[in-house]
């Protein structure tokens, strides 16, 4: 593995003005199954690879709703995310408790990117082991964010992470142009083609365990499946 | 003579305490009755907009005491509140909605409070309070717009007291107004919408003029100058100048037994 004297501790710069635990951290995110979110002008879509942690296992839960027009799907440590999506659950709640209404999702990602930055910059404390991809609705239309361990948040047109990611993006990159006008049937078709790529090449994604999320214009009306049916409603 | 630091008889009581002694809690910190009091205030929809009204009075007691206190104030550029009650809570909570609504410009992200959600929170804050015996002695209109299930804007008219008792209807007035005014804006609205009609920004202003000017003439706590706030769904909210009812005393020399 690497070795360097100045990765021992989240607060200590190398001199070349880096982070080394934080930069480990991000590493973190790439061991996860991949997985894909890409946003039209009305929806947002999420999908994402489930593996079993051994054949004894059931499959890791990869996507996980966090109020009615919101959901992640997560790369990296499970706990972590487990963690992070309770607390973005409970301000959703809240919100919802105090003013009445959805909780804009600009607003909690804000919230998040500062409660991720704790952790980078405390002695007593390490950076999340984990990546997300937030999609959701609100007023402003659907948005969709990735999160990184180094506390940074990027407002996405389409993303994917997790490991083999990079031929996702390039899937993604190529086909930028038409998610916005894309229906929700043709933007899933997309996001499981991207999927797809990162795929070693003798394998199907038909065999494997999907789970898809995704937050329309009608914000109570997502659609939520965790079985490789969805492959037969969305062909490829 | 008992021993001074000996054992009291206190100590060996029999009675169960159940709240702490007035001593325990010591001096008391906040009002728990009101001093400075607004009057009735009056809200009312018509098609496309809400309009609110208060006089510009803070009694103390039946002591015409701040003759110039405004009891509206604009949020932001689609929300107005008004409120009744103790003038001490409401600039207490206009100081925390103001910092709210400074906060959210500086986040910069398009998204301002709405009525509702301003409603839903002072709903809140009051119910809360209420459940510490420590009420804040107010009672609110919360004007402004909401979002139907499609998407599209509609007025909002929302009443919160300090109970959290909280409802919305497109006519409501607080206090006396509850008693001289609701069934007067109810007749005009009623004449004027029950053939399909519609009740313009104009209307309504001409039915709060005369609600006012009733309760300037039966509620002792009501004064002349008062002041109106126009918030229309589509547009920019605006709080007019003060206006004054002109009285016509000349029928009070025939009331008798009064003095």
């Amino acid at each position: 593995m690497f070795r360097n004297q100045y990765d021992s501790d989240v607060t200590v710069w190398s001199p070349a003005g880096r982070l080394h635990q934080v930069e480990y951290a991000m590493e973190a995110v790439k061991q996860g199954s991949a997985t894909v979110g890409v946003k039209s002008n009305t929806h947002a879509v999420i999908v994402a690879l489930k593996r079993a942690a051994s054949d004894l296992a059931a499959h890791q839960k990869k996507i996980i709703p966090v109020d009615e027009h919101m959901g992640v799907s997560i790369s990296g440590l499970t706990a972590d995310a487990r963690l992070m999506v309770r607390w973005m659950r409970m301000e959703c709640l809240n919100h919802k408790y105090a003013d009445d209404v959805p909780l804009p999702v600009g607003r909690l990602m804000s919230q998040l990117g500062n409660k991720m930055q704790m952790s980078t910059q405390r002695y007593d404390r390490r950076p999340y082991g984990v990546g997300l991809l937030v999609i959701g609705y609100d007023t402003q239309g659907p948005h969709l964010y990735q999160t990184c361990p180094s506390a940074n948040y990027y407002d996405c047109k389409a993303m994917a992470i997790g490991a083999r990611s990079q031929s996702a993006r390039t899937y993604l990159e190529k086909h930028l142009d038409t998610f916005s006008s894309s229906n929700l049937q043709e933007l899933v078709a997309h996001a499981l083609r991207a999927l797809r790529d990162t795929l070693p090449a003798e394998m199907e994604l038909n065999n494997k365990v999907i789970s898809c999320f995704s937050c329309t214009m009608k914000m109570k009306h997502f659609y939520f499946a965790e079985t490789n049916s969805i492959i037969w409603h969305f062909p490829l | 003579m008992a021993n001074a630091q000996g054992p009291s008889f206190e100590r060996f009581s029999t009675s169960i305490p159940t709240m702490p002694s007035a001593a325990a809690l010591g001096p008391m910190k906040r009002t728990q009755t009101p001093v400075s009091t607004g009057t009735s205030v009056l809200g009312l929809r018509y098609d496309g907009g809400i309009v609110l009204a208060a006089d510009t009075l803070a009694s103390y007691g039946s002591l015409l005491r701040y003759r110039d206190c405004t009891r509206l104030h604009k949020v932001n550029d689609n929300t107005v509140i008004a409120c009744m009650g103790d003038y001490a809570d409401f600039q207490y909570l206009l100081s925390i909605i103001e910092q709210k609504a400074i906060t959210e410009d500086c986040m910069d992200d398009g998204f301002n409070i709405t009525a509702r959600s301003l409603h839903s929170w002072l709903t809140r804050v009051l119910y809360n309070k209420r459940c510490k015996f420590d009420p804040l002695w107010t009672t609110f209109l919360v004007a402004g717009s909401d979002m139907d299930d499609d998407g599209q804007k509609t007025e909002f008219l929302g009443y919160v007291d300090k109970l959290g008792t909280a409802y919305k209807d497109g006519i409501i007035a607080t206090g006396y107004g509850s008693m001289l005014a609701t069934p007067l804006m109810r007749e005009a609205v009623e004449a004027k919408t029950k053939d399909g009609g519609q009740l313009t920004e104009q209307d309504a202003i001409n039915v709060i003029n005369d609600c006012m000017k009733i309760l300037y003439y039966r509620d002792a706590r009501a004064h002349f100058r008062y002041e109106i706030a126009v918030i229309p769904t589509t547009g920019s909210a605006r709080i007019e100048a003060p206006v004054e009812v002109k009285g016509d005393w000349q029928v009070a020399h025939l009331i008798r037994g009064y003095e």
